[in-house]
């Protein structure tokens, strides 16, 4: 169905040119809101979707923005994106809107964004550009379920809000792990995918 | 012993290349280093040094300095034990004693075994994998952490600290001698952070329950079991001594096991220093450092129990001296300009009072110190250096 550029272009950023573990961009978020797993699942979706709307837009626009303030333009097209996003979530799912707070807002900074717009959608064809937004949108969001399933899992002993671990665990003297809670065992975990992922990847150096 | 030494010798041929147990041949290394090697010295004419030390012979060195502390502490578990649970009432005999040491052994060895066989168990993989021996860094660390745990720690917690100690403090830094922190306090500060209700408050630090089933026991009312530190940190009666100064010397108190006793811990400061295991600098500048500090704060600090607590009391109390002795001498990551060695101790024990007296969250600060200046004192000696040459390159300008 797709040729094996556009494989590439999509499927790509899932693994071998993954941004977080490969390229090491939005770890800030990836830190920030990785403490359960449902707010994490929103946080990559509403990135995936801002990725790749704000990629086919700056790839329409890619002929006519004139090169000294493609940054300026680029910024105006991701903040009404995301204004957009946030007012949405605000709107239906307030409770994760809540507990996501800045960080919806923050994705404006997100390093991903501004790393997909100039390097991919300034010089390719909107098709291509969305593909590519989709795939850098799912590779950020793959990690960022990876790490909060382990944090909510060993930290609150919890799965999306429904309590995994059995009591009987507890009574036995089963503790959660508060170490799981703080952002810097999030970054220790995005250490040990990085170290999976480098150890499977032999050949891509 | 010669003859010992061939047999062994014989069986270490199936460890070699192409041989039985090829695979497993760092196991054989492991042991083979550990008994028999250095065994080569320089010959007995002419002026060489005869010293056949290395890291392992200076890691026995360490472990042998941490015994006092670890009997003493044996047997102080036991005798809190008692303490708490009333059956001192008419004094400490002899077979008292002999119980509180029994309980006090119980209670330790299973740390001891768990930090030794997870540690080590971690190495010995790792070295499978690198291909490289088994390093002997781990001998003291996990020497160190049965002493610096509360008595009441469950097993596998323990056991999990020790694993990402290991994993994450060590292995991935390259090993034995690469580490940036201390490995033993960071498996203490993983249990701090990770679980803290067993780390803080009154119950961790004294036994009162049975072990392994034997002695089980209730808590005398009113008797408190909190450490003196956490009563400080917790009190609100600002003029607040909780143990006299000998009390907190001679260790008959509730703290973590090797900490307690200042007597067992100087026998290993002694040994340390006449053989030049540990620096004194170090030591020397941490107990200066600490005191220098806890008397600003006498004279100037806030009006608090930790703050008006006497700077001798400071030096004395908790993990301080435990820490400046074992730790924070650690040659791997200690600074290592004999310059940087004064600078490294002051700010230690300059840290530790300072998060003592201002953070009421810790009433303990050695571990969050050490760590803290672990962390800085590659810059401390980068500093020392630098300020070296740049006084040699001013005085080759003046001649």
């Amino acid at each position: 169905m797709l040729s094996q550029k556009t494989k590439e272009t999509l499927l790509g950023p899932l693994n071998v040119n993954n941004p977080v573990v490969v390229q090491v961009l939005g770890i800030c978020s990836a830190l920030a809101v990785t403490v359960q797993l449902k707010p994490a699942l929103v946080m990559g979706i509403a990135v995936t979707i801002i990725v790749a709307l704000s990629n086919v837009i700056i790839s329409l626009l890619r002929n006519t923005i004139p090169m000294r303030i493609r940054i300026i333009v680029q910024l105006v097209v991701v903040a009404a994106l995301v204004t957009l996003v946030s007012e949405v979530l605000k709107a239906f799912a307030y409770d994760v809107a809540m507990q996501l707070s800045v960080y919806i807002g923050l994705i404006i900074t997100n390093c991903i964004l501004m790393g997909r717009l100039e390097a991919f959608a300034m010089t390719n064809k909107p098709w291509d550009s969305l593909l590519d937004g989709l795939g850098n949108g799912f590779g950020y969001a793959i990690i960022l379920i990876i790490v909060a399933f382990f944090r909510e899992l060993l930290g609150s002993g919890s799965l999306l809000g429904y309590q995994v671990i059995p009591d009987s665990w507890y009574a036995a003297g089963y503790e959660n792990c508060g170490m799981m809670m703080m952002p810097a065992m999030a970054l220790i975990l995005v250490g040990c995918i990085i170290w999976a992922h480098r150890s499977l990847n032999k050949e891509e150096k | 012993m010669e003859k010992f030494y061939q047999i062994w010798k014989k069986f270490g041929k199936n460890f070699e290349e192409g041989g039985k147990l090829q695979k497993l041949s760092s196991f054989y290394d492991a042991f083979d280093t550990f008994l028999f090697t250095p065994n080569t010295t320089a010959k007995r004419v002419g002026a060489q040094i005869h010293d056949g030390s290395d890291s392992k012979r200076t890691m026995i060195l360490v472990v042998m300095a941490l015994i006092p502390a670890m009997l003493f502490g044996m047997f102080n578990v036991g005798y809190q034990h008692l303490l708490a649970t009333g059956q001192l009432g008419a004094g400490l005999t002899c077979a008292l004693w002999w119980k509180a040491f029994g309980f006090g052994l119980l209670a330790v060895l299973p740390y001891i075994i768990v930090a030794y066989a997870v540690g080590l168990g971690i190495e010995f993989i790792v070295a499978q994998i690198k291909h490289e021996e088994v390093a002997e860094g781990f001998l003291v660390t996990g020497f160190i952490i049965p002493l610096i745990v509360p008595i009441n720690t469950p097993l596998w917690q323990v056991a999990i600290a020790v694993a990402f100690a290991v994993i994450f403090a060590k292995e991935v830094f390259g090993g034995t001698g690469y580490n940036i922190f201390n490995v033993a306090l960071i498996t203490r500060a993983f249990l701090f952070f990770a679980y803290p209700s067993q780390m803080t408050g009154d119950t961790p630090f004294v036994r009162v329950g049975g072990t392994w089933g034997w002695d089980a026991g209730q808590l005398v009312d009113g008797y408190t079991t909190a450490t003196p530190l956490t009563q400080i940190g917790t009190t609100t009666d600002a003029s607040l001594m909780p143990v006299g100064f000998w009390d907190a010397v001679n260790g008959l108190i509730p703290g973590s096991v090797g900490e307690t006793c200042i007597w067992a811990i100087a026998l290993g400061a002694i040994l340390l220093i006449v053989t030049g295991g540990a620096s004194w600098k170090t030591m020397l500048s941490a107990f200066i450092g600490g005191g220098l500090t806890a008397w600003l704060f006498n004279q100037f600090g806030p009006d608090t129990a930790a703050a008006n607590l006497p700077w001798y009391m400071h030096l004395v109390m908790g993990g301080f001296a435990f820490g400046a002795v074992f730790m924070a001498t650690d040659p791997v990551t200690s600074a290592r300009t004999e310059c940087g060695k004064w600078i490294y101790g002051f700010l230690i024990g300059l840290v530790a009072v300072v998060v003592r007296v201002l953070n009421p969250g810790y009433p303990e600060g050695m571990m969050l110190a050490i760590l803290l200046m672990n962390a800085f004192a590659p810059l401390i000696d980068w500093c020392v250096v630098n300020a070296n040459s740049k006084k040699r390159a001013k005085r080759e300008v003046k001649l």
